[in-house]
């Protein structure tokens, strides 16, 4: 029921540039980059206040992020989606919302290259700091990456 | 058959042995690895060096630190970001020294071999490698074949 409450509130609050839709336990809201900050602080104060996690997609014309929140209360789940473009993959950074978004946020920026404009120290989380490219491109190419070969 | 008649020549009796054979038997039944390891290879050799397997009647005790030890069993997956630091741990090892690479990752790459951007294929790339260990991850009976086939090689050496 609480699902449905939501996705009610999201449809009538949010009418232009999003489509929400439910699925088994969770929420699904594709939003346009441009209303994303807006839509994410709306969540957060309707006590979304678990960030679950973010991670991109690359769909070779764009990348596709996710954020997945929760509700620690009473257990409803939202995947926001929103794409991006490749060549200036720019989003606003939501650590002002959640702190726990900081390192997912580098994380994205270090297999990705996405760039959170408002994130206290985008830079290189796991991979070393002098690595050049982004490795979970569709188009990294590395001469030490040894391409598995076709046996059937 | 040669290693037997020694061992026996030893009890209570006086044997003339080259000096250094003398030291690379000595050697060979004291080696001390780093304790050092990387991924769940690292789970199999705690277990062999634990009470079950007790790795320790061979002569084998795990040291902490690089400047005891003289051996360095390479127990999981290589990064390129763990590589460096792998090497300077070899550096810092006193001579001489030995290397045991534990694992399919350790040995090729293993499961990371094709499509990895991250793990080096075969710490051999990186750090001269005497005897491997092949498994995912290998039992503690392959780990301690391993440590008695070094042995062998010190001992032959």
């Amino acid at each position: 029921m609480e699902e449905v409450k939501l996705l009610g509130k999201i449809k009538k609050k949010f009418r232009k540039g999003v489509e929400a839709q439910a699925k088994e336990d969770i929420i699904e809201v594709k939003v346009e980059l441009p209303r994303l900050l807006e839509l994410l602080a709306w969540l957060k104060s309707k006590n979304f206040n678990y960030f679950s996690f973010l991670t991109a997609v690359d769909r070779k014309t764009h990348f596709e992020l996710f954020y997945h929140l929760v509700n620690i209360e009473s257990g409803e789940k939202v995947l926001v989606r929103t794409e991006v473009e490749r060549e200036d993959s720019t989003v606003p950074s939501v650590v002002s919302l959640w702190k726990g978004a900081d390192w997912q946020e580098r994380e994205t920026y270090d297999l990705f290259g996405v760039t959170f404009e408002g994130n206290p120290s985008l830079k290189r989380i796991l991979l070393p700091e002098d690595w050049e490219g982004f490795p979970l491109r569709k188009d990294y190419e590395d001469p030490d990456v040894v391409r598995r070969p076709e046996y059937f | 058959m040669a290693e037997v008649e020694r061992d026996l020549d030893l009890k209570g009796r006086i044997s003339f042995w080259p000096l250094d054979e003398l030291i690379n038997w000595a050697r060979s039944r004291s080696i001390w690895p780093l304790s050092f390891g990387l991924a769940c290879c690292a789970i199999e050799m705690m277990a062999t060096y634990a009470s079950r397997y007790d790795i320790m009647r061979f002569g084998v005790v795990p040291r902490p630190s690089p400047r005891q030890c003289d051996c360095i069993i390479v127990a999981g997956t290589v990064t390129k970001k763990m590589a460096p630091l792998l090497k300077r741990l070899y550096e810092q090892m006193p001579d001489p020294k030995f290397v045991i690479a534990m694992g399919s990752c350790a040995c090729t790459g293993g499961i990371y071999h094709y499509d990895s951007y991250s793990v080096v294929k075969g710490v051999d790339k990186i750090i001269p490698v005497d005897v491997y260990v092949p498994g995912c991850p290998p039992r503690p009976e392959a780990l301690i074949e391993g440590i008695l086939s070094l042995r062998e090689k010190i001992w032959k050496r």
